[in-house]
């Protein structure tokens, strides 16, 4: 019987019904698509910092200071890192927010009678070592790290596949000026002698280091003498943008109180990162490469401010178009309700009657409205952050809980004139 | 034995006294015809007396209880179970079909059972029609189904406002016919009427005006 009464509500209604299910489904659509792209962002933006490189390099105390305090870029008398100290970055606190790392060191070298940059690194390095009985392990270099380089011809440098350290990838730039492709043999004479690098990949960085060549650590050491001795470590990690707290930690650590700096040393602030690695390599200066990373935490935070604030109001709004709906829906069947009131409902059944009709609806409304929110962050998914977004479970959740709240708030407008609504007067005489 | 009782009731809407302290006395089983010209309070009587309405003043007392202080809840419950209503119009939900609009009531009173509302049906003579939507029904035959979805929980008083009031003498026949038979099973019947014929049916007549009662009295005519 009660089925049979919605039923006819939905077959006498069904242009009023719908109107409520578009209703529902848009607001359902845009809460789905805002809170996925809000959650799926935090990881996205990751993946493009990682993108764009590292956020900290570490680099000798001396240098960092006097390269700082004069901003000298050429003359500054260079000091070298171990490198062991390397390993180091695996045992920190927030080892796991460390995606990747390299180090590099570098020299000028002649080819051809031009003076030339040669960078040496790692590649796609296999790191292992035992401390303290623990065993660290980590693949890491520039093929994570310069994920951008379009590789023109040959292929990427692959350290675990190749002989020796007698390699390197050579940029675009020096190569068409060189006429070099990949599989020659190059000839590079340093300070300490003469070395021949076999051309393994030419590839496109889009910028200064389409001038350079890279190649391993190892070979660079040889051709200047300075052998386990590196120049700088290039890391990339994932951090928390930078907040009050950070802003005074990064001034001076030694003022904050107690609390505050367990708090900050806890958080994976760029800055407490890069204290920890100081504080694990005594002698490098780690510092926040002020990159991209730190603009893209600022506007990945004002984003989610306006994806919550575009959800609320698509909410606010799908809340005042059902309570128009309904309350209109309910106005015009005031004497069939007041009917039922007059053979025996009470304000409870006919509340249910109403509340049925509207969940139901809303139901319907809200499975639609999900799939077409899925659709809507795909497509900001592409447009904005060129990758899918994945669907996370715990918004289908949110949506529901949301699409629940605002069908009941939006009802309450008609039900407390269901409840006003007197079978007397409806029915008075029929005048 | 008294089954309801007006005493000095009063309804107001704003200075206009629809009724005007009025008090009646009505026996269980019996047959009263409450006429009167246009806005003289028939319904808002019958409204006050079907536990649709509350009064402004007075009380009303419904087998010895007063019940014009009762909640809403329970004035529902309480016409719910003990009062059929005929409405002054056929009011009938459009897109059940006749069987359904009495199962309405059985609905809201305890558990729909299509046979006691078929036999309902039959009662009034419209067994065959019970398939149909009040749209493809005779005025005659909704307010049939009308009374059919009053008398189906048994009640003690049946209500009817102008139960003939828009229909033809032969229906008019008919609709009487249900209320002797009624009257016979020893149901209280009120009856709002225009039309003196069916005013001469009951067994005492009271005549309303501007809410005050100018008159009541016994039907000598009264065929019981
Ligand atoms: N809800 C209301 N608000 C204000 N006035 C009302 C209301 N209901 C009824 N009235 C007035 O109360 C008076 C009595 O109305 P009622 O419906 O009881 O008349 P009636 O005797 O049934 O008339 P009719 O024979 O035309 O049905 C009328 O003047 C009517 O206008
Ligand atoms: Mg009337």
């Amino acid at each position: 019987m009660f089925l049979r009464m919605v039923c006819g509500t939905f077959y006498r209604q069904w242009k009023k019904m719908l109107m409520i299910a578009l209703t529902v489904a848009l607001g359902a659509s845009i809460a789905t698509a805002m809170l996925n792209v809000m959650l799926g962002v935090g990881d996205k933006i990751n993946e493009e910092l990682k993108t764009y490189g590292s956020n900290i390099t570490v680099v000798p105390q001396s240098e960092s200071v006097i390269s700082k305090l004069y901003e000298l870029d050429e003359d500054v008398r260079y000091d070298y890192l171990k490198e062991e100290s390397v390993n180091e970055l695996l045992t920190i606190f927030w080892a796991n927010n460390i995606v990747d790392f390299a180090p590099e060191t570098d020299t000028t070298v002649t080819l051809d009678g031009n003076e030339v940059r040669l960078i040496g690194s790692w590649f796609n390095h296999h790191l292992e070592f035992i401390k303290k009985g623990t065993t660290y392990q980590r693949d890491t270099g520039l093929v994570n790290l310069r994920s951008w380089w379009d590789i023109k011809s040959g292929k990427w440098l692959d350290e675990q596949e190749l002989n020796g350290t007698d390699y390197c990838m050579v940029g675009e730039t020096l190569a068409n000026e060189k006429k070099l492709s990949a599989g020659d043999t190059i000839r590079v004479k340093g300070e300490h002698g003469t070395k021949e690098l076999e051309i393994v990949g030419i590839f496109e960085s889009g910028d200064d280091e389409d001038k350079c060549i890279f190649t391993t650590v190892t070979a660079v050491q040889e051709l200047t003498d300075t052998s386990g001795l590196i120049k700088k470590i290039e890391v990339s990690a994932i951090t928390s943008p930078d907040d009050e707290l950070a802003v005074k930690a990064a001034k001076n650590p030694s003022l904050l109180t107690g609390d505050e700096y367990d708090l900050w040393y806890c958080t994976a602030y760029v800055s407490s990162i890069c204290f920890q690695i100081q504080e694990a390599v005594p002698e490098a200066a780690a510092s926040a490469v002020r990159q991209i990373a730190d603009s893209e935490g600022k506007i990945l935070e004002k984003t989610e401010l306006l994806m919550s604030l575009i959800t609320l109001m698509s909410l606010i709004g799908a809340t005042l178009g059902i309570s128009n709906l309904v309350t209109s829906g309910v106005m015009e069947r005031s004497q069939e309700l007041a009917l039922l009131k007059a053979v025996g409902a009470k304000n409870g059944q006919i509340t249910r009657l109403v509340l049925t009709e509207t969940i139901l609806t809303a139901v319907v409304g809200a499975v639609a409205g999900y799939f077409m929110g899925y659709a809507f962050a795909q497509i900001i998914g592409q447009t904005v952050f060129n990758s899918s977004i994945e669907m996370n479970g715990m918004v289908a959740f949110i949506v529901a809980v949301l699409i629940v709240l605002v069908t009941l708030v939006g009802s309450i407008p008609a039900i407390r004139l269901v409840l006003r609504l007197r079978p007397s007067e409806v029915l008075h005489g029929g005048h | 034995m008294s089954l309801l009782e007006l005493k000095n009731i009063s309804k107001i809407y704003g200075d206009l006294h629809a009724l005007d302290n009025v008090s009646l006395n009505i026996e269980k089983g019996e047959w009263i015809a409450i006429m009167g010209p246009s806005g003289s309070g028939k319904s808002t009587m019958m409204n006050i007396i079907g536990c649709l309405d509350r009064p402004s003043t007075g009380e009303v007392i419904f087998d010895g209880k007063d019940i014009s202080k009762e909640s809403r809840r329970r004035l529902t419950e309480l016409h719910r179970d003990k009062i059929g209503l005929v409405f002054q119009q056929f009011h009938l939900i459009n897109y059940l079909n006749a069987v359904e609009n009495v199962m309405v009531a059985q609905y809201y009173h305890s558990m729909p059972d299509e046979k006691e509302a078929l036999a309902a049906l039959e009662r009034v003579g419209l067994k065959d029609r019970a398939k149909h939507l009040p749209s493809q029904l005779s005025g005659g035959e909704q307010q049939r189904v009308c009374i059919a979805r009053a008398l189906i929980n048994s009640p003690e008083l049946i209500l009817a406002d102008e139960p003939t009031g828009n229909l033809d003498e032969a229906n008019e026949n008919i609709v009487l016919g249900i209320f002797r038979q009624l009257h016979k099973e020893g149901t209280s019947l009120i009856v709002v009427t225009h039309d003196p014929e069916v005013g001469e049916e009951a067994q005492r007549i009271v005549r309303l005006d501007h809410g005050k009662i100018t008159s009541d009295r016994k039907n000598e005519g009264f065929k019981g």
